[in-house]
């Protein structure tokens, strides 16, 4: 969005309680109607630009929806094959220790094909922040049947529900890493509301904080929704996640640092 | 030292900034020696054991996006598994050095050593239309060299380098002499992904287009690259080519094995000779196909059920016979076996 000259006239700065972040790009967003992925870039773009971490940010893309996610920020960016993040962002943040890493996942990527290399990365305390996107689902493609789809949920490839004697049980990979020593932060978060955004955008802020202390992996699951895969409306959809999702993944903090650090105290949220 | 070691002790000196591995043989010795030897401590050169060859691949292209000289090493199954890495490497342009020790397939096949990894190396090996330039070294001081050579060549063409050697020559131990330390390079060039400060726009790594049409200028871009190479980089070495009536093709190990049969056919009154591509992509082709109008037959020898012999074939465009020799599954022919198949081809 351009900043019209009127703006100013309309709103006074004094005013001014929200803004559009300057590192998110004039490109449209590419994702479906209510769908998490746009809130999600947004408040990661709003912590890159509030912590002052533009110059240093490497990120790394996933392969899935968000695989075009280089396009919406204004930060440098690769982009991995299916599930490698991890092991991108391992040899970035290693070659480049003063910068701030990033993965940003879905739950195919991150949880399935990628399993070996989230699971690696996290055991060897990779001082990066993953961002794990769970809708249960595999949007991209058309609505599959991912890892984390809840039993008896329609996909594409389970269309009878997935039967759990047969296609397995969801994973739940991040209550997996939350055991590995490697791990300093691991919570379960989401963006479908007001509160919920706030904060999932103060759990990033704690991943910047340790990131820059070295203390290990950081890791943010964002339970999130899929209203064209899940074949439902945008407010369908974030209610079913409620009354579902949550009950399979529950936010909340797994795992937080021993003694929090003394910078992140003084919260002014 | 040993082959393996030269091209550790090599990427040390070279200034290399990291070496991703995963352990297989008959290469582990380069992971064991950078692991032993600490780099981190004496030049900064990060040296990291992934968890598999598809995360050392994907080490690499993280790393090498960020504009530094990175590396790994593997044998034939491990570079299968780093097939889709490296297509992504091509595709994205990245620098880079792969090097793969090759040993007998296919499947899980053997630890001895082979060429039977010709196509995969030259052909393209992943999906895609891509190609790695790849060298060939025929001894340790070429093991070494060729890493420096590499990375000169990979940051030339914005293109991933193999070293295709073999089992024997990693395993070998050979007199090398090493260069001097080289500091590790400070200056990162302008396309790296290292965070965008305010003064450019941000770089982003990715192979992906979803437009055809871009997707095929960026195609047609990528394959410009390869004709230049074609044109710059075609390297080679003869022996005994001058009056020879009989040419052997062969690179690596079986570049030895001729070397020595080319001698043995002499003593016999025939006139032999050697041409031992040292870059297998770009191939020597021209160079073949003048040498072939005064040759009465030409043998592809190869550690292989004969892979290269193709390229020999196309180079040659039928000026004379092409046939090939060679041992499969592990097995290194003898001096003696490429002259009774010299002399049973010319018969």
């Amino acid at each position: 969005m351009k900043v019209v000259t009127g703006d100013k006239e309309i709103i006074k700065p004094e005013n001014l309680v929200y803004k559009r972040s300057g590192l998110l790009t004039d490109t449209p967003f590419s994702y479906c109607p209510g769908c998490g992925h746009g809130t999600a870039h947004r408040i990661l773009a709003e912590v890159i630009e509030e912590e002052n971490l533009q110059s240093v940010t490497v990120g790394v893309c996933p392969v899935g929806c968000s695989v075009l996610m280089y396009d919406f920020l204004d930060i440098d960016m690769q982009e991995a094959a299916h599930g490698r993040a991890p092991a991108l962002a391992t040899a970035i943040k290693r070659l480049l220790p003063d910068r701030f890493v990033f993965t940003y996942q879905g739950d195919g990527d991150l949880a399935a094909i990628g399993t070996a290399e989230t699971i690696h990365a996290c055991n060897r305390g990779e001082n990066i922040l993953i961002i794990f996107i769970n809708n249960g689902i595999y949007g991209m493609t058309g609505g599959q049947m991912a890892p984390t789809t809840l039993p008896g949920m329609i996909s594409t490839t389970s269309p009878y529900g997935r039967d759990i004697k047969v296609m397995g049980n969801p994973l739940k990979i991040t209550e997996m890493v939350a055991m590995l020593p490697g791990t300093c932060y691991v919570t379960r978060q989401s963006v479908h509301t007001p509160a919920a955004v706030r904060k999932t955008k103060k759990a990033m802020k704690k991943a910047v904080e340790y990131q820059k202390k070295n203390m290990g992996t950081c890791f943010i699951e964002i339970v999130s929704n899929c209203p064209s895969g899940w074949r439902m409306t945008p407010v369908q959809a974030n209610k079913w996640m409620e009354e579902n999702m949550f009950r399979y993944f529950p936010p909340g903090d797994i795992k937080v640092p021993a003694s929090q650090p003394e910078e992140t105290k003084t919260d002014n949220e | 030292m040993k082959g393996n070691e030269a091209i550790a002790e090599a990427a040390i000196r070279a200034g290399v900034d990291a070496y991703f591995g995963y352990p297989i043989t008959p290469q582990s010795e380069i992971l064991e020696y950078l692991m032993e030897a600490n780099p981190y401590e004496k030049t900064g050169m990060v040296v990291l054991q992934a968890e598999s060859e598809p995360a050392a691949i994907n080490m690499v292209y993280g790393g090498a996006a960020c504009g530094k000289k990175v590396m790994t090493s593997s044998s034939s199954p491990g570079i299968s598994l780093m097939q889709e890495g490296i297509s992504y490497i091509a595709g994205a342009e990245l620098p880079c050095l792969i090097v793969n020790v090759v040993r007998g397939g296919p499947g899980l096949g053997t630890i001895q050593p082979s060429q039977s990894d010709y196509f995969q190396a030259c052909k393209g090996g992943g999906h895609g239309d891509y190609r790695l330039l790849v060298l060939a070294p025929a001894s340790v001081q070429e093991m070494a060299d060729f890493v420096e050579l590499a990375f000169d060549l990979a940051f030339k063409y914005r293109n991933p380098v193999m070293i295709l050697s073999d089992g024997a020559i990693g395993q070998m131990m050979e007199k090398v002499y090493l260069k001097p330390y080289r500091e590790r390079e400070k200056n990162l060039p302008e396309w790296a992904t290292t965070g965008k400060p305010p003064t450019r726009k941000r770089n982003i790594i990715t192979s992906l287009n979803l437009d055809p049409y871009l997707h095929e200028q960026h195609n047609q871009k990528i394959q410009a690259k390869y004709r230049e190479m074609e044109k710059n980089e075609v390297r080679f070495e003869e022996f005994q080519t001058d009056d020879a009536e009989y040419l052997l093709v062969a690179y690596g190990t079986s570049a030895r094995v001729c070397q020595k049969a080319v001698q043995l056919a002499r003593t016999e009154g025939i006139k032999a000779g050697l041409l031992r591509p040292i870059t297998l992509y770009p191939f020597p082709a021209e160079r073949i196909n003048e040498l072939a109008g005064k040759m009465k037959h030409i043998i592809s020898v190869e550690m292989s059920a004969g892979q290269m012999v193709e390229d020999v074939r196309l180079a040659v465009n039928g000026k004379t016979a092409v046939t090939h020799f060679g041992r499969m599954g592990g097995v290194i022919p003898t001096p003696e076996e490429v002259v009774d198949n010299l002399k049973s081809e010319i018969k």
